[in-house]
């Protein structure tokens, strides 16, 4: 990419799932730098000046309206739907037939670069898992639910497009688990709550990321614009258990054999926001990332530790009595 | 009360197992860990702790382990410790690891490969991945040779340890990924004759169908429960290295190398070995 000289116009990014915390962080992050444009699916974010904001479906046709109106020459798509927010088929529409939809648009208006936030549940937490998981292992979330076919068909999607059209300029992150004020993903739903399940006798390591050091991650990458498939993960470990004591929260052991069980559980005491039944393996197994490629290629470290992460939750249950 | 009753017996357990000499070579093992005190495997030092201390008294005063060529493991830096498979339980791995971690020649944390089944058995996945044990996959392996750690490796897997006691001493077939392993990472072969173990849990037959039923390796009759206390030889040999292989078929005629030098470490282990028990 050739360096832009003081007189060039802003570059125009395009920010989905704006609503969230982690497009909010990131937004910041570019604002003033970039002309940034937010969607989201849920509600009209309020912005900062300068930062128009629109309420649009990603598969529905109004979107194509946004390319249309700005030059758009990037964009990031973090705006997901999760699996405790709408049925199956709802979540396929909006995350696959929606990132199809994003990307035939970034093609039919020339944007020069796209990033993907992806998951690392698109692994699938298995018995048979080596640690250090790199970027080319199989994508084995399918294998262990449905309930992911989602995530694993979005990336499959992202990464067809990567290698037919270049000049996308794709980048897919694969984060582990990203913790902090205003997350709203299940995992951090699970450590704001007083009591939460663990599987007896399994206590599965663990990585967590800041969100903070994930808008930091994504902007850094995002700027280097190098195309790929990455993880994003810290080169430290926690078992669940651990975690969950450490955040403040009173363990509530859950049978864990015959593997049915808990998933009965689960799904009995409807704890799909926090603890959902498809997601019992990744309580059971570990899913560890080998993060070195993204640490190495981009030059980043995350700057907050376990300790900084998990006192966010530890202090607000302090703050509720 | 009773919990803190509880509470204060486990401190005594542990204050027992976890010598000073036990912390001292916990100590001297280098080993990079994560702000909690595990690896990417789940090692933890605290409980490895525990088991070594545990482990060095099974291996001094119950199986009075005799052990040669301490000083062929090296102190530092990659490699694989081969060696041969027996006694139902995986006890030889156990005293191997012991013997390596309590090398008077530099000690190391050396990481044996656990059976598959293992993780998906609640708290003994767990437990045995705190003590360094990893599931034998080859990522694994080569990862963990690449930030040059010793790791244990029997190719005979569970058709060793498994073997009837009629067929003892006897070498079972030798997987090759081991010497795959060696060759891409440059890895050295530290074999090691293991006599003894063979004694410590003789099997007279193998229920295979039950244990197929109960997603086991094998079933064995046993006449002990426990391990007996058969006195054990570890013979390690001098370093092997291996260059690159052109074809599989070379491969395997490395692999029969190996194999021919852990026969003459357990020949030298059972003429040195003047009682059973």
């Amino acid at each position: 990419m050739a360096s832009r000289s003081p007189a060039a116009p802003k570059k125009t990014v395009l920010v989905t799932g704006s609503a969230g915390s982690l497009a909010k962080r990131v937004i910041a992050r570019l604002h003033g730098k970039y002309k940034v444009i937010a969607v989201d699916f849920r509600h009209k974010v309020e912005t900062d000046a300068g930062i128009p904001s629109y309420l649009v479906e990603l598969h529905k046709r109004g979107f194509e309206d946004i390319f249309a109106t700005h030059k758009i020459d990037a964009v990031i798509h973090i705006g997901r739907i999760f699996a405790h927010e709408k049925t199956r088929q709802q979540r396929y529409n909006a995350n696959v037939l929606g990132c199809k939809r994003l990307l035939e648009l970034c093609r039919k208006y020339k944007v020069g670069q796209v990033m993907i936030h992806s998951t690392y549940f698109v692994y699938g937490a298995s018995a048979w898992n080596p640690a250090l998981i790199d970027e080319d292992a199989p994508l084995k979330a399918s294998e262990v639910t449905q309930d992911l076919v989602d995530s694993v068909e979005l990336e499959s999607l992202a990464t067809i497009y990567l290698w037919k059209h270049p000049e996308l300029n794709i980048t897919i992150l694969r984060p582990c688990n990203v913790l902090g004020p205003g997350v709203r993903n299940s995992m951090s739903i699970l450590l704001s709550r007083k009591v939460a399940p663990v599987l007896l006798g399994f206590s599965p390591l663990m990585q967590f990321l800041h969100v903070d050091d994930m808008a930091e991650a994504m902007v850094v990458a995002f700027e280097a614009n190098k195309p790929g498939i990455y993880n994003v993960a810290p080169d430290d470990y926690v078992p669940y258990q651990e975690a969950v004591s450490q955040c403040g929260c009173r363990r509530l052991p859950v049978l864990s054999v015959p593997p049915s069980l808990p998933k009965l559980v689960a799904s009995m005491l409807n704890w799909n926001a926090f603890f959902p039944p498809y997601l019992i393996n990744y309580f059971k197994y570990p899913v560890i990332l080998d993060g070195s490629l993204f640490r190495d290629t981009f030059a980043w470290r995350p700057r907050r530790n376990l300790n900084d992460i998990f006192s966010y939750y530890r202090k607000q249950k302090l703050a509720a009595h | 009360m009773a919990s803190l009753g509880s509470l204060d017996v486990k401190q005594r357990i542990a204050a027992s197992l976890v010598t000073p000499e036990i912390e001292a070579l916990v100590a001297s093992i280098p080993k990079p860990l994560g702000s909690f005190g595990y690896d990417p495997w789940g090692y933890n030092e605290d409980t490895f702790k525990l088991a070594l201390g545990a482990a060095k008294w099974l291996y001094d005063k119950y199986f009075r382990v005799t052990a040669h060529g301490l000083e062929n493991i090296p102190s530092t830096g990659r490699v694989l410790i081969i060696g041969n498979h027996s006694g139902q339980l995986p006890m030889d791995g156990a005293l191997v690891g012991v013997a390596a971690a309590t090398n008077p020649h530099g000690p190391r944390l050396a990481r044996a490969m656990i059976e598959r089944f293992f993780p998906t058995v609640p708290w003994l996945g767990n437990f045995l991945n705190a003590l360094g044990g990893v599931i034998g996959d080859p990522v694994n392996c080569a990862k963990m040779l690449d930030m040059d750690e010793a790791i244990i490796v029997f190719p005979e897997g569970v058709r060793g340890s498994g073997k009837l006691y009629a067929k003892r001493y006897q070498l079972q077939r030798f997987g090759n990924g081991f010497m795959h392993l060696s060759m891409t990472h440059r890895a050295p072969i530290v074999p090691v004759g293991i006599v003894g173990c063979e004694e410590t849990m003789p099997a007279i037959a193998n229920l295979a169908p039950i244990a197929k039923l109960l997603g086991l390796p094998y079933l064995p009759i046993v006449p002990s429960l426990l391990p007996l206390p058969a006195r054990v030889y570890l013979n390690f040999g001098k370093p092997m290295h291996f260059s690159p292989a052109a074809s599989e078929t070379e491969v395997t005629e490395q692999v029969e190398t190996v194999k021919a030098e852990l026969r003459r470490l357990i020949q030298v282990g059972l003429e040195e070995r003047t009682s059973l028990y």
